[in-house]
């Protein structure tokens, strides 16, 4: 069986899955239910300086989209950092830490951006025996307007002066945790390496509203008639979290920087995914909001099936092995042909396909008079829709044309890798020589 | 309880009192609201939709689930009763498992169909129980339609021509309106009063007299309506019911399913006799109902015969399972050849039956012990003045139309009445303003 033993940053656990720094792991009674269910690690919810904790609000913090059955896709929060003291924290952390030194135990930080409060809240944590801190410059909400999460994550100077301060004042592995409310994700990526982190972690949650009650004409979740933007994450979230994982992971000048793969990881394949995009680890909130911690058992047996057959040994011949095969749209191979096709045996007549094609796309579906449904490869432009809507799994696939065969669409033969660099419909093409 | 299963011969109060609450209670309840917000999430909003194809009344399945799915069961109604004005009855009566839900593409991928009547219920349902009525009549016409036949064709075509503007005065033989819905129909698929409380709400759009006790041909001429009315439709379902034409078919104990089962919806059940062992004849909806309410009335054991096989039994294998749970034995393939008895019916003799060069052939013999027995195989046309020959009606021959189950063509179901008798109000609308 795979060894799903993980070293991020030193820092060792025995599996790759951890759990975010949120709701799940604000206390001890929660983070010992977590280990024993197997946990590999913990991010500790976030704390605060010395002195009176943050409140919260009193009524609803959460708010969620569903899809079919009520399934969660998406969840938003307006909960703050914690809002216990300090010390109970930090007593707790150390109990904890105490029974299971296997585990991964990293604390999340955010205090003001001032050198000497991050000095003082690194100075508590030396008696933890913690295993590292993830600095907290994410969350969107509420503490954004106290200039700390959000408002810091998004002035690339400010992460990297922060870091660096943390670097001087900690021996721990300093995780840079980032928000993705900014337009590119490389930008503060880069930042937290200059200051000297030892990793990122991404994302945090995007600013959202979830919905809007349409008798009181409130956003939700609605605190006595009003309601504020809260950060999203769960499923919803995760392409936009591998897209983000994926730039700072080739990215040339932030290339090899160790990454944490956080948002909407759900299931094993999730974090597989993550993996291959450059993440040597993941951490995980919402699905175990919504399903309870054992959901880690399946992470655990699924990402071992998978690394069986696919015949890696160790989590490090998994991460990153899909970075290479990220590239810029331009390069794309442009005589690269394929035709959707429809398996007649497992299609249902339902004709999704069908209308999307008809309705909103090439017109390349026919359907025949006992609801018989082809693919007219002569107008297929291969644009996946059909597939995508297809209540089937593999019922609708993309099949290659091989070289040298007709693309009935077009009348050419399929040809030799080319791209838009060297298309004569492109103005600054380069010549090919 | 003076009576017990065992007690021989036709008598009532065979069950305790909470017994017949309990066994006429409603088959299959409305689904709640959560319920039926997982079924709807089940519809894959079909191009073209096999279901609503598959629909006599062509409802628009697809956007009625949709509707549920997005918490606008009134629109759902809406979209249902545009279609089909009994669209609550043909929730609770429709064989889906032959209609919309056998070609539903779940049923072709999963076995498991979207649950189309119980969905079309809870729209319905949730319409009617508001008391709402949502259409409203077209600026009057001047012009006056009879109908004749208060049943499902008859109620449909009414409502349509109503909605078109028309007057329309509906004439029925019976004490109360609704045809088979009323008269004909498991008790258990339609509790609680449903036939006349859908009926009432029907009327609502205003605009139909409804004159009961009336009958063609005894009170009323088809001349006479000719001459007083711009049109006339005529619903007049099949009153005449198949004999056996079996030795001792006029015995005492001796019965038409489809007495027994309106019987049983215009009493207090308790009252209804029924005999300890009952042999019902033949293999539709009519014999299953008679069958199964036979053996939820206390009766001791209760056989259907039906001289062919399963495969051609017009009772959907759903209905036979129903009636083998309620505890029902089902003989395929055995035909009546004797009623025995002497002043009362005592039992029936079969015999199998096989296919042979000139139809089906009688073999090997049995007796079934029987003091009960009722006849459902199949009803006639037996209107006198309008039936030629006993053959079914025809659409529509000068300014008469017809429609449901006395109409040919098209199954003898609810849904295909419906039908019938909407389209046929659309087509006497379009000659009375041609």
């Amino acid at each position: 069986m795979a060894n799903l033993t993980t070293n991020f940053i030193g820092i060792k656990s025995p599996n790759p899955f951890w759990l975010a720094s949120a709701p799940p792991t604000d206390k001890e009674v929660n983070v010992r239910r977590a280990f024993e269910a197997g946990w590999g690690g913990v991010v500790w919810k976030t704390l605060g300086s010395e002195g009176p904790p943050v409140v919260n609000v009193n009524g609803p913090r959460y708010g969620a989209i569903w899809g079919a059955d009520r399934r969660l896709l998406g969840l938003n929060n307006i909960e703050l950092i914690t809002d216990r003291p300090l010390e109970v924290n930090l007593r707790e952390i150390k109990a904890v830490k105490r029974d299971y030194k296997d585990r991964a135990m990293i604390i999340s930080l955010m205090v003001p951006c001032d050198e000497d409060s991050w000095r003082d809240i690194l100075g508590h944590l030396e008696d933890t025996e913690a295993d590292g801190v993830e600095l907290n410059f994410g969350c969107p909400h509420g503490m954004a307007e106290r200039g700390m999460g959000g408002a810091v994550g998004q002035v690339p100077e400010y992460i990297e002066m922060v870091t660096r301060w943390c670097k001087k004042h900690t021996r721990m592995p300093v995780i840079v945790k980032l928000t993705p409310n900014i337009t590119d994700i490389r930008k503060p990526a880069e930042a937290a390496k200059r200051g000297g982190a030892d990793a990122v972690s991404l994302i945090n949650t995007i600013n959202s509203i979830t919905s809007v009650n349409l008798d009181s004409f409130a956003p939700e979740p609605t605190i006595d008639g009003k309601g504020t933007h809260g950060g999203y994450c769960g499923p919803a979230v995760k392409p936009i979290a591998l897209n983000m994982v994926a730039e700072i992971a080739r990215s040339r000048e932030t290339h090899g920087l160790p990454i944490s793969g956080i948002g909407g990881i759900t299931t094993w394949r999730d974090a597989a995914e993550f993996m291959a995009l450059g993440a040597g680890n993941v951490q995980v909130c919402t699905a175990a909001m919504t399903y309870g911690f054992k959901i880690v058992q399946e992470m655990i047996s699924g990402l071992s099936e998978y690394m069986d057959e696919k015949g890696m040994t160790n989590t490090s011949e998994l991460v990153g092995r899909a970075v290479p095969n990220v590239t810029d749209w331009q390069f794309l191979n442009l005589n690269y042909v394929t035709k959707a096709h429809i398996s007649q045996d497992d299609c249902i007549k339902c004709g999704r396909c069908y209308a999307a094609c008809e309705d909103t796309s090439h017109q390349a579906i026919a359907m025949g008079p006992d609801r018989t449904f082809t693919v007219k490869d002569d107008e297929c432009v291969a644009c996946n829709l059909c597939v995508n809507v297809c209540p089937v799994e593999n019922c609708i696939t993309m099949v290659e044309l091989p070289k040298g065969a007709i693309d009935e669409r077009t009348g050419r033969p399929v040809s030799d890798y080319a791209n838009w660099t060297t298309h004569p419909n492109n103005p600054t093409a380069t010549a090919a020589e | 309880m003076s009576n017990s299963p065992l007690t021989p011969g036709v008598v009532a109060d065979r069950l305790p009192p909470a017994a017949y609450a309990e066994n006429f209670s409603d088959v299959q309840p409305v689904l709640d609201r959560h319920e039926a917000r997982v079924a709807a999430d089940r519809c894959y909003f079909c191009h073209d939709a096999p279901c609503m194809t598959a629909c006599p009344t062509s409802i628009d399945i697809p956007l009625f689930i949709r509707q549920i799915a997005t918490g606008t069961p009134d629109a759902a109604a809406k979209t249902i009763f545009a279609q089909n004005i009994l669209g609550g009855m043909c929730a609770r009566v429709c064989p889906t498992e032959q209609l919309c839900e056998e070609v539903c593409v779940r049923e072709v991928a999963e076995g498991k169909p979207v649950e189309i009547g119980r969905l079309q219920r809870f729209a319905t349902d949730t319409l009617m129980g508001k008391g709402v009525h949502p259409f409203t009549r077209a600026a009057a016409t001047g012009k006056r339609v009879a109908v004749v036949g208060a049943g499902p064709a008859g109620l449909a075509c009414a409502h349509r021509l109503a909605m078109r503007g028309h007057d329309v005065v509906v004439f029925e033989r019976r004490a109360k309106p609704g045809g088979l819905n009323e008269y004909g129909i498991a008790t258990y698929k339609t509790p609680e009063n449903f036939a006349a409380r859908e009926v009432e709400w029907l009327l609502k759009i205003g605009g139909i007299t409804v004159k009961t006790g009336v009958e063609l041909g005894r009170d009323v001429t088809l001349d006479q309506l000719q001459a007083d009315y711009d049109a006339v439709f005529l619903g007049i379902g099949l009153a005449g019911v198949n004999a056996l034409r079996a030795v001792g078919e006029d015995l005492a104990g001796v019965r038409n399913a489809v007495d027994f089962i309106a019987e049983l919806r215009q009493s207090d059940k308790a009252q209804v006799a029924v005999g300890r062992d009952v042999v019902v004849i033949g293999g539709g909806m009519t014999a299953v109902d008679a069958a199964v309410q036979s053996k939820l009335l206390g009766a001791n054991s209760v056989t259907m015969v039906y001289r062919r096989g399963k495969d051609k039994m017009s009772a959907s294998v759903y209905e036979q399972d129903h009636a083998t749970g309620a505890g029902v034995r089902i003989i395929y393939g055995a035909a009546p050849v004797k009623v025995l008895g002497s002043a009362a019916v005592e039992g029936v003799e079969f015999a199998y039956t096989h296919d042979g060069p000139n139809g089906l052939e009688m073999g090997e013999t049995f007796t079934l012990k029987a003091d009960q027995v009722f006849k459902a195989i199949g009803q006639t046309l037996t209107a006198a003045p309008i039936a030629k020959d006993g053959a079914k009606l025809v659409k529509q021959q000068g300014k008469i139309w017809a429609g449901g189950d006395c109409a040919a063509g098209g199954e003898d179901l609810t849904v295909t009445a419906v039908a019938e008798g909407r389209d046929a109000a659309e087509a006497i609308h379009a000659s009375l303003m041609a």
